[in-house]
């Protein structure tokens, strides 16, 4: 049974805490959903957790090995979304996955692709060049990505952003999906679309304790 | 093993799709090297005693001037970072944007050379050498060049500070590439200088991917 954890981790960016002493804990089908403010530290406890950068203190551990001890393996288990949609505007959206997904898949890539792409409802996007996608269908064609080659942890930051209402509902179904096969998700988010059995990690409380104006 | 395949493949095909990019720098490197004719006078014996020292220089200088995309596009949309996170090691990641930037930069470089050594009245015997010593310094050229690309990853005004990092550290590929083209023509043998710049791109293949993915995990830190 895989366990994603994280103890005591402290985050310090741009010469200030972000956030001291904070504990999640997930388990297989589980779902973490981030809150807070604007600059509370939810993208960077999600790029901790993606390994792209190390707390000050603490350590976050996968079934009790610290995911720094081997990049590779950590990253062969998630899929990371950040603010960016990386889509080559000058290759289709095929071409795009192909690449992603056969850094992950040794065999089976265009099969996984065609079958990402319809999960999303792009499929008539196949082979349309990146260029002329609009800001949300980019975002599918991203979430497409970490739909076609499977990894159990899924660390989504704001992936509901630009996405109409039918999208964030097909999002939602893969999200489920993931989760029913075991997989955790994390995800940081605004708006109120989140599972409704997740647990929350509030970053606000953090900045009120860290940057409560001094009494005069 | 793959996964150094696939980039290669996938920044081939972008390569090819943006075409105009390395067909730039091999006119960049051609014009370079015809102003010299125009700017020294067309004496055939002055135009042969410095013909080494123009190609290698316009060599170096076009090999730089495409080393700013080596990481910036990437980096600008969010592949880099995404290529951090595949399970692939950053350093062959790394090694394969090298190999690329020599194939598409580097390669031309040397199909273009015999012809402009032509223009500046090379001595004969000096064409085979100035082949082999371009072969063995071009993939160093990007192999140090890449350190430079990714240190300058984020910072504003890159291109400029680019040159001022990179340039330096191009000099012994410079020293020993025009002396051993020189020596030749001098009726000397080249191969101190040749197993000199072959020492230089042994060493800099290990330490050269290894030094650009710490660089590039600090960029996108």
């Amino acid at each position: 049974m895989p366990h994603f954890t994280g103890t005591d981790l402290v985050c310090f960016r741009g010469e200030r805490t972000v956030f001291t002493g904070l504990d999640f804990a997930l388990a297989a089908g589980g779902a973490l959903v981030l809150r807070g403010p604007n600059g509370s530290g939810k993208s960077s406890l999600l790029r901790l957790m993606a390994g792209l950068s190390q707390p000050l203190a603490g350590t976050i551990s996968w079934d009790q090995e610290a995911i720094s001890e081997d990049p590779e393996v950590h990253n062969q288990r998630h899929h990371y979304i950040g603010h960016a949609d990386p889509v080559k505007p000058v290759l289709t959206v095929t071409e795009n996955l192909r690449f992603w997904t056969s850094l992950r898949l040794s065999g089976g890539v265009d099969d996984a692709i065609k079958a990402a792409l319809s999960r999303l409802g792009i499929s008539h996007l196949a082979d349309v060049p990146g260029r002329f996608l609009s800001a949300g269908q980019k975002r599918r064609v991203n979430l497409a990505r970490i739909v076609a080659a499977p990894a159990t942890l899924w660390l989504l930051d704001e992936p509901h952003t630009a996405l109409d209402q039918a999208a964030m509902n097909s999002l939602d179904d893969a999200i489920a999906g993931h989760r029913d096969g075991g997989g955790m998700v994390v995800m940081s988010s605004h708006a109120q679309a989140a599972p409704d059995d997740a647990q929350t990690v509030d970053l606000g409380r953090f900045q009120e304790r860290l940057f409560k104006e001094p009494e005069a | 093993m793959n996964g150094f395949i696939q980039i290669v493949r996938h920044d081939l095909h972008l390569a090819l799709r943006q075409g105009m990019d390395s067909l730039m720098v091999v006119a960049f490197f051609v014009i370079a090297v015809v102003l010299f004719p125009f700017g020294v006078g067309p004496e055939p014996n002055i135009l042969a005693r410095i013909a080494p020292g123009v190609i290698w220089v316009a060599a170096l200088l076009s090999s730089m001037l495409s080393l700013e995309r080596l990481f910036q596009t990437d980096y600008d949309d969010g592949s880099l970072e995404l290529l951090a996170l595949q399970p692939v090691a950053l350093e062959i990641t790394v090694m394969a944007k090298v190999t690329v930037h020599w194939l598409t930069t580097g390669l031309p470089l040397i199909v273009a050379a015999p012809l402009l050594a032509v223009l500046m009245n090379l001595p004969d015997e000096g064409f085979v050498p100035l082949l082999i010593a371009l072969t063995l310094g071009t993939p160093a050229l990007s192999l140090i060049g890449a350190i430079g690309a990714a240190l300058i990853l984020g910072s504003r005004r890159g291109g400029i500070l680019l040159s001022l990092l990179v340039l330096p550290l191009y000099i012994p590929v410079l020293i020993f590439g025009v002396s051993a083209v020189d020596a030749v023509i001098g009726g000397f043998s080249a191969k101190p200088q040749l197993l000199i710049l072959s020492g230089l791109l042994v060493a800099a293949l290990p330490l050269c991917p290894w030094a650009g993915a710490a660089a590039v995990r600090q960029g996108i830190e």
